[in-house]
Formats: C-alpha cells, structure tokens, sequence
C-alpha cells in the first residue's frame, strides 16, 4: 500500500480517516498501516515545510564536498558517522564522482560554518580534503520551490 | 445547455442571424455572472483540470517557439503527430487509423465536434443526444442546422443513455448519435452491454455516432470503451478527443477527430477554410505529451481518483446522494431532499455558503434534481467545500421545519 505513504509523504496531517476514504480502504486497516509503518522506520517522522525566509530567519547554509579516506571492513561508513553526528550537518550522503561525501551543514552565519569545517571537519583524521559552497539562493527543495505565489488561480470561477 | 426556461424575450435583432439570435444564453454563463458578483468563492464549477501542463510538455511548447515554429502546418496537422496518435489509438484501443488519411488535427475538441456535426447535417436533420450532456452538443447541433433530439436518462440506468430509449426516438430524419462518456456532467461511464446495444441500433438503423472520448483517460476502476473499436463501428463513427482533460491543457486548444477516410475529408474541407491549422506550439507539445507522457498522465488520474472518493463519500454523508461516477471528473448527486430545485440550491449556496456548484437545469431538462460537482480541485478545497455544503442544508433543513 504504497500509495498510504505517498499521501502521506504529501501530507503528513492526512487523518487515517481520510486516508482511508482516498484509497478506499477500512480505517482499521489504514490505521494498522501506519502503526507499523512508524514502528519498523518506514515512517521516520512527520515534519513542517517552513519557509524561516519569510519570517525574517536566515540561517546560512553551505554544501561540502569531503574528500576521504575508507577504512578497512567499514569503507566509509565509519568516517560517514562520525561526520553526520555533528549536529552542524543537516543531511550526509556517500556521492559519486570527485569527493566521497556530501554534505549539507547549518549554521546561524559564516562564522559559524567555518569554523565548523577549519576546527571540526578538516582536522579529521581520515578527511583529506573539503571544498565548501556556500548556498546564495533556494529555488526548490523536498519537492516543493520557494519564492513563487503558492497558488496563482488562473482558472476561471466557472467553466462547461 | 440551452436554457428554456428562460428563452429571449426581447425583440429579435434583424441584424442577427435568427439562428443565432435565438439561441438561448448558456444556463452555465449565466449562473457566470452572478458568481463574478460574490467574493472569495470555493468553486466546485470549474470543468477543467486544476493541474498545469506537466512541465516536459510546456517545454516542449517553448522549444518550438525558440526553434521558430510559428507558421501554419499542414491543414491536417502535423503527419508526426498524426503517426503517434495512430499508434497510441493502436497501442490502447485496438482500432487502427491512418495517419494520413483518418486523423485530422484540431483546434480543441470542439472544433472537431462542430466540424463533425456541420459535415454531416442537412437542414433539419435530428441528432440524438443524452440529457443531461455537455452543453456546446445541442447548440452545435442547432448551428449546424440539425434538430437535438434530448433522450433522458436517470440514475436508474446510471445517466447511461439506454438503446431503446433511442429506439424509441428514432424517424426518418435522424442522422446520427452523440454521446460523450465517461460523461460531463455525471460522470457516467459506458459499459460493454451498454455500447453494444447502441452500437447494434446504430447498425440496425443505418446512423452515424459522434463519440466525444475526451475524458477517455480519466476513468476509475473502469475499463474506456471506445467506441469505434466495437465490431463494425468504425465505418460509422466519427471520433472526437484530445487533449484538454487527460494532459491538463484546455488553454492550447488541440485535439483530433479519428473517423475514416470520407468523413476526414468532408471535416478537412470545413477545417482547412476555417480554421487552416491547429495551433503549431500546441502541436508540438502534444507530440510529447504523446511520447513521454503516460507517467504524468498516470499520475493525475491516481490523484483525481482520491478527490473524487473523498467528495462522493462527503456527499453522501452529509445527505446529498450520489450514484458512484467512474469517469471524468464530476460528481452529480441530487439535491432533491432539500425540498429546493436546482437553480435555487446553486444560488442559496453560493450566496449563503460561498460555493460554486453547476444547477443540473444548466446541463438539461432531467439535470433538474441534481448539482454538478467539480472534483479537480485541491483536497483542501474539497473538504472546506462539502463542510460548507453540509451547514448549508441543516440551515436549510432548520429552516423549512
Ligand atoms: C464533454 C466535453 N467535450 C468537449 C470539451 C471541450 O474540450 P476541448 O478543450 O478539447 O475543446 C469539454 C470541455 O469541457 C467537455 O466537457
């Protein structure tokens, strides 16, 4: 029942009850559904798109290439961990092509990035390198873009 | 729909033409107007879909401009085009059409349904036609200098019209059947007994049948009859479609008439002195729309298939009782145990509660009794409608008591 997690993934205050009607399935077993879906992690957790620039918060953002060195048995899971415990890092991921790591790291204003990645990141002993871009402008993210009217009604009020 | 009720009262307009001087105003522009007079309305009103064109097609459009398609194409259409549609007609329906001599490109299908009907009437001749049924049928018929024969149909038969309710209704100068399934403004689909038997009347009276499937795509746990694919009804069918409804774009204006080679040529030869070509942009974009566009197409359908269990299901808890649509995207419940008649509970509502529904009345005769429901709209607009709707009849309900 994939399609459960789909409006759900869409939105997360879907009531099992609503659900249930667009999918044309019991409520019970909706409900049965999403309980073990939260149990064994298929749903992770239900979280708010909040646009913070409208409200005047801008924290800053840069994604960093990390380049560095696997480690016997474990590759790169071992030093993937001990990077993405950084609260610091928003999202971590193994990449292909010319680093190894991604990352997406937060912080209140450059001061706080750099010297995130000059006295935290970069003196790693298995990092070998980092290239930090610093994000100027979000046009989309999760699916959903910023900085346009969220719903411009072109339609006509009535039509055949 | 024509209106009756309120035909014209005022003097003719000698310099009208009388046909078109006494055409009764859409029943659907008038409501128009009162709705442009309310603020902040939830419409439930609007035939269309709320969905833009998927981007991939926009794009297609834009890269023709900025390749410099600006000029006419062939009268027929592009031949490229044609050849997808064949195939995907092929692909999908099993009826095979020639691309260059069976598909003729349009501005809309309702180009090609005025070009169907002009190419075939003869002063007089009778058109048989569902009530209810979109509105632009009769009036077509009658611009084309035909006669609308309206045939009820009810929920009792699902609004699918029955054969020997047009047996019933057939003379000498009945031409041809119209119908439209899945259905505007019911939701009604066709099923296989339902399409043979008219497809055997067809036969046995020698009439042509105009078949509008531009809601083919949008059908739910329903299999798409189309029509033409019957044994034996491709001579005699004339296929209206396109795009408007299945990719989300009413406001490029194609689609295609599908009919052998003779009708083709009759409706080219109106089309290449009225209209000379489909828009070229639209064209192009409903190339791609036709060679990688399934996935948004499948897309839609899936989310139009939640809304409309949604509103059905409302409808008919907060007791407005609705025979299960499987096609297209309305709902058409009745409203007759509000004690009201169609019209009055479409402007009460819209007045009262601030929501747009279409007066069955504005859609034929037998649409009295019954509202037309919009359903592609967002979910959100949905429910804040139907909650809207259930205060309005306890108010209502309070009220008459
Ligand atoms: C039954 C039916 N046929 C035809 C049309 C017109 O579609 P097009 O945009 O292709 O002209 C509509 C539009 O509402 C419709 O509901």
């Amino acid at each position: 029942m994939k399609e459960i997690f789909e409006i759900l993934e869409q939105n997360a205050r879907a009531t099992p009850e609503q659900i249930s009607t667009m999918v044309d399935k019991p409520v019970s077993e909706v409900e049965k559904m999403i309980r073990q879906a939260e149990k064994d992690g298929t749903i992770l957790k239900y979280k708010t798109i909040i646009n913070w620039p409208k409200l005047g918060e801008g924290d800053i953002w840069a994604l960093i290439e990390v380049r560095v060195t696997p480690q016997r048995d474990v590759g790169f899971d071992a030093i993937a961990e001990r990077i993405y415990q950084f609260p610091e890092v928003y999202s971590a991921y193994l990449v292909s092509g010319t680093c190894d790591l991604a990352i997406l790291v937060k912080g209140k204003n450059m001061q706080e990035i750099s010297s995130f990645v000059t006295e935290k990141l970069a003196p790693l002993e298995r990092v070998q390198s980092t290239v930090t871009h610093f994000l100027l402008k979000r046009y989309k993210e999760n699916g959903e873009t910023f900085h346009l009217p969220r719903e411009i009604n072109k339609r006509l009020p009535i039509t055949p | 729909m024509l209106n009756t009720k309120s035909a014209p009262t005022q003097a003719r307009d000698n310099l009208i033409s009388q046909k078109v001087d006494s055409l009764p105003p859409s029943g659907i522009r008038k409501f128009f107007d009162l709705l442009s007079s309310v603020e902040d309305v939830i419409s439930l009103g609007i035939g269309e879909p709320d969905f833009v064109t998927p981007w991939h097609i926009r794009e297609a459009g834009t890269y023709s401009l900025e390749k410099g398609y600006t000029m006419y194409t062939s009268n027929s259409g592009m031949l490229e085009l044609r050849q997808e549609l064949a195939s995907y007609l092929q692909l999908r329906y099993r009826v095979s059409y020639h691309p260059e001599h069976e598909i003729l490109i349009t501005a809309g299908s309702s180009e090609g349904l005025d070009l169907a009907l002009r190419a075939i009437i003869n002063l007089g001749d009778e058109v048989i036609i569902p009530d209810p049924c979109y509105v632009a049928y009769p009036a077509d018929v009658i611009l084309a200098g035909g006669v609308p024969i309206l045939v009820p149909t009810n929920e009792e038969n699902n609004f699918v019209v029955r054969a020997t309710d047009i047996e019933a209704r057939i003379t000498k100068q009945t031409k041809a059947i119209l119908i439209g399934y899945p259905a505007n403004p019911t939701g009604a689909v066709m099923s296989q007994k339902e399409a043979d038997a008219i497809a055997g009347l067809a036969k046995k009276h020698d009439l042509l049948v105009i078949s509008d499937e531009i809601y083919a795509r949008l059908v739910y746990g329903a299999e798409h009859i189309c029509f033409p694919s019957l044994p034996g009804m491709k001579e005699r069918t004339i296929l209206i479609s396109g795009f408007s409804k299945s990719h989300a774009m009413t406001g490029w204006r194609i689609g295609y008439v599908a009919a052998e080679r003779r009708f083709i040529q009759a409706l080219a030869k109106i089309h290449q002195y009225t209209m000379l070509s489909a828009p070229t942009m639209a064209q192009m974009a409903a190339i791609e729309a036709l060679r990688n566009g399934e996935s948004e197409v499948e897309k839609m359908v899936q989310e139009y298939n939640r809304r409309r269990r949604l509103m059905v299901k409302r409808l008919n808890e907060i007791g407005l009782p609705c025979f299960e649509p499987k096609g297209a995207f309305y709902a058409f419940p009745s409203i007759k145990a509000t004690g009201m008649n169609s019209e009055e509970f479409a402007e009460k509502l819209l007045l009262e509660e601030k929501v747009a529904v279409v007066p069955g009345t504005a859609v034929g005769p037998c649409g009295e009794g019954f509202v037309r429901c919009c359903y592609a709209t967002s979910l959100s607009n949905i429910e804040e409608a139907l909650r809207r709707m259930d205060r309005f009849i306890r108010k209502s309900r309070l009220r008459s008591e």
